[in-house]
């Protein structure tokens, strides 16, 4: 097992580049980014993020050699993956599985087919070293290092994440998953990951993260970029379960180009605090995005999670969805940005936000933001906040449905119109998680 | 089956119902009439379990000689009990489907509790894509009613509860549903319906009415009574 000191350094930061054996490039990225981490201030503006103490966490550890085939994937890992379905999912659904164990890429087969088709699907650091053009073409131009603390820290530190290329005209009809989680105590989480969607094509992205529970704080923090070209369509579907002691703290971006389509499907359950604004800059005309989100803050729990539309052509079109649940004291937070810039004419956004309280101890708070400077936009807000009621509890009841199994019915009844949009396995796994929640006190 | 006695029960310090007792026979049916706020939707409430009903000490419902007063509803719903929501709730997202496939999760596969519910919707003619649809979410009166008739088949109670399951329903599909109840209700059922519909009561065919008037047990009596009732109105009673 490699890793390096615990705490966070020039040196560490190279001594990474050099474990991974990395091109100088990539090296001087690091640590021009470290740089920036250094000077830039912690977010004020959001979560509590005071308890984050970057000198108490390992920042690179590998845990396996690479393998490209179920089987010989470590005993404990296939046991965790086999307690949240993830054999399943993969039998049906899998086109190409990109496994995170720790901070490396364990499993990572791609079918015979994507290959034909010239479609590149691998972990990061592998692209790094077999396709450095097209990395150093993207890499960092969505989200350089720069925009903010945890950005830099990614681009200092990352580890793993996946690299997807989709050629022009290519439909990669199968969701193409990756699964990660962390695992060993303390130890944050960098993973980077690029998507590349040429002309006319299209994919789904889907990353499920499940974590077993530690009793000390870590640290994900992951960046996502993704590039979607004239006519081409890309939905990106998360469904995160971190253990309730992690700070989740991902910066994802996309760039929608002149009628591309872009959607974000993100469900935040686990994490203690999550900080996640999913972007899509529409930079062409027609372009389309979209966010459909589900946030679920149980005790301890802050998910303060939004999205962010920049509507910067002509006829384009943003939506947003999301759905926060709040129990046993937890507080969920809508946190957005709908930009309509001077020139961005017919431009269409709306956004809904709604809420469900399961009891008066919970907190919810939406903090939209809209800068509208065209004035042919066409702009809707809803938000709602509803609080369960005991009369549904026994109407329930009184078909035989106790309060714990109700309380689930009513939620997943809630979330209903973001879960169907999630491939099957991973919405019954998400209801699962739902009803298991419920149960907790 | 049923044995009410001595029942006195108060919401939020009001006292609804006062000291009534009455034995429920099984495979019975009855009428339960009343004037608006005389307590009739509390009674149901209280035999169901409502958790903001307050009981007297003295105050038992014995379920097969078991005493139930202290059960949560849904207990009492898993012995047998069963009560048809004079406002059915509005779930979103929870179709009729899924509230069924959790309530009977142990005795039915998803798959025959499909067919059955089809089947059942057919009898009741709601059109199938209402099954579909979060409950009673924009449904009209009658395609509520007619769910919560699917859902008392469903269950299979013991002893059903019926508010008003006529009010809000158009005169063809009241017919409908009574006929759908005594169809298909086992004949070990006893039911319970509010109403103050004697045209109702001509489909439902009970074999006792019980009347209660501020809080109450004031009259039971064969139809006849509900007949003297459609004409004299309850304030003789």
């Amino acid at each position: 097992m490699i890793q390096t000191k615990i705490g966070l350094n020039k040196k560490i930061v190279a001594e990474i580049s050099r474990i991974k054996n990395e091109p100088e490039w990539m090296r001087e990225f690091r640590i021009r980014a470290y740089d920036i981490f250094q000077k830039k201030p912690m977010p004020s503006w959001g979560a509590d993020l005071s308890k984050i103490d970057f000198n108490s966490i390992t920042y690179y550890l590998k845990a396996a050699d690479k393998s490209t085939t179920w089987q010989s994937l470590p005993q404990e890992i296939k046991e965790t993956y086999d307690r949240i379905g993830v054999p399943e999912a993969e039998k049906k659904f899998l086109a190409g599985v990109s496994a995170q164990y720790e901070s490396e890429a364990v499993y990572n087969s791609i079918k015979r087919e994507l290959n034909k088709q010239g479609v590149i699907f691998c972990d990061m650091d592998t692209a790094v070293k077999k396709y450095p053009q097209l990395v150093q073409k993207y890499l960092g131009t969505l989200v350089p290092f720069h925009d903010n603390k945890f950005s830099a820290l990614n681009s200092a530190v990352w580890s793993g994440g996946s690299f997807l290329y989709i050629p022009r005209g290519v439909k990669v009809k199968l969701p193409l998953q990756a699964y990660f989680r962390i695992n060993t105590k303390s130890f944050g989480q960098f993973e980077r990951t690029l998507i590349i969607a040429e002309e006319g094509s299209f994919a789904h992205y889907l990353e499920g993260c499940t974590a077993p529970i530690y009793k000390e704080q870590s640290l994900h923090a992951a960046v996502v970029e993704i590039f979607v070209k004239k006519n081409a369509h890309v939905r990106y579907t998360t469904v995160q379960n971190w253990s309730k002691n992690i700070y989740n703290l991902v910066t994802k971006r996309a760039r929608a180009d002149e009628n591309a389509v872009m959607e974000w499907v993100d469900c935040n359950i686990g994490s203690g605090v999550t900080m996640k604004y999913p972007a899509v800059y529409l930079a062409g005309r027609g372009a389309t995005g979209t966010m459909l989100s589900i946030a679920y803050a149980g005790k301890n729990q802050h998910q303060d999670a939004g999205a962010k539309m920049l509507h910067l052509a002509p006829d384009t079109t943003s939506r947003v969805i999301a759905k926060s649940v709040a129990k046993s004291g937890g507080r969920a937070t809508y946190r957005g940005l709908v930009n309509i810039s001077p020139g961005a004419i017919n431009a269409k956004a709306s956004v809904t936000c709604d809420t469900l309280l399961l009891d008066g101890k919970s907190r919810s708070d939406t903090y939209p933001v809209m800068n509208i400077k065209e004035e042919s936009a066409i702009f809707e807000h809803e938000a709602s906040v509803e609080k369960i009621s005991e009369e549904k509890l026994f109407y329930l009841a009184a078909r035989g449905i106790p309060k714990e199994d109700a309380l689930g019915l009513l939620v997943n009844g809630f979330i209903d119109p973001v879960a169907k949009k999630i491939p099957l396995e991973y919405s019954i796994e998400l209801s699962r998680l739902i009803n298991m929640e419920m149960e907790k006190i | 089956m049923i044995s009410i006695k001595n029942l006195s029960v108060s919401i939020e310090g009001k006292k609804i119902l006062n000291d009534i007792s009455f034995d429920f026979k099984t495979g019975k049916t009855y009428a339960l009439m009343g004037p608006n706020g005389s307590g009739k939707s509390t009674f149901a409430s209280a035999i169901m379990g409502h958790p903001d009903i307050s009981y007297s000490s003295a105050s038992k419902i014995l379920f097969d000689k078991r005493n139930i007063k202290n059960l949560s509803a849904d207990k009492r719903a898993n012995l047998g009990i069963f009560l048809s929501f004079q406002t059915p709730l509005e779930l979103p997202g929870v179709s009729v489907f899924a509230l069924l496939r959790l309530a009977l999760e142990k005795k039915i596969t998803p798959i025959a509790l499909r067919e059955k519910i089809k089947v059942y919707a057919a009898e009741l003619h709601i059109k199938e894509e209402l099954l579909k649809r979060s409950l009673n979410d924009g449904f009209s009166g009658g395609e509520k009613k007619k769910l919560e008739a699917l859902q008392a088949v469903m269950l299979t109670p013991r002893f059903a509860l019926f508010d008003e399951i006529d009010t809000g329903v158009d005169t063809d599909a009241i017919k409908i549903i009574a006929r759908f109840l005594k169809k298909y209700l086992s004949p070990k059922t006893t039911s319970v319906f509010i109403t103050h519909s004697t045209r109702f009561m001509r489909y439902t065919q009970p074999q006792e009415v019980l009347v209660i008037k501020d809080g109450r047990l004031v009259k039971t009596g064969k139809d006849t009574l509900a007949k003297k009732i459609e004409r004299d109105g309850f304030k003789n009673l």
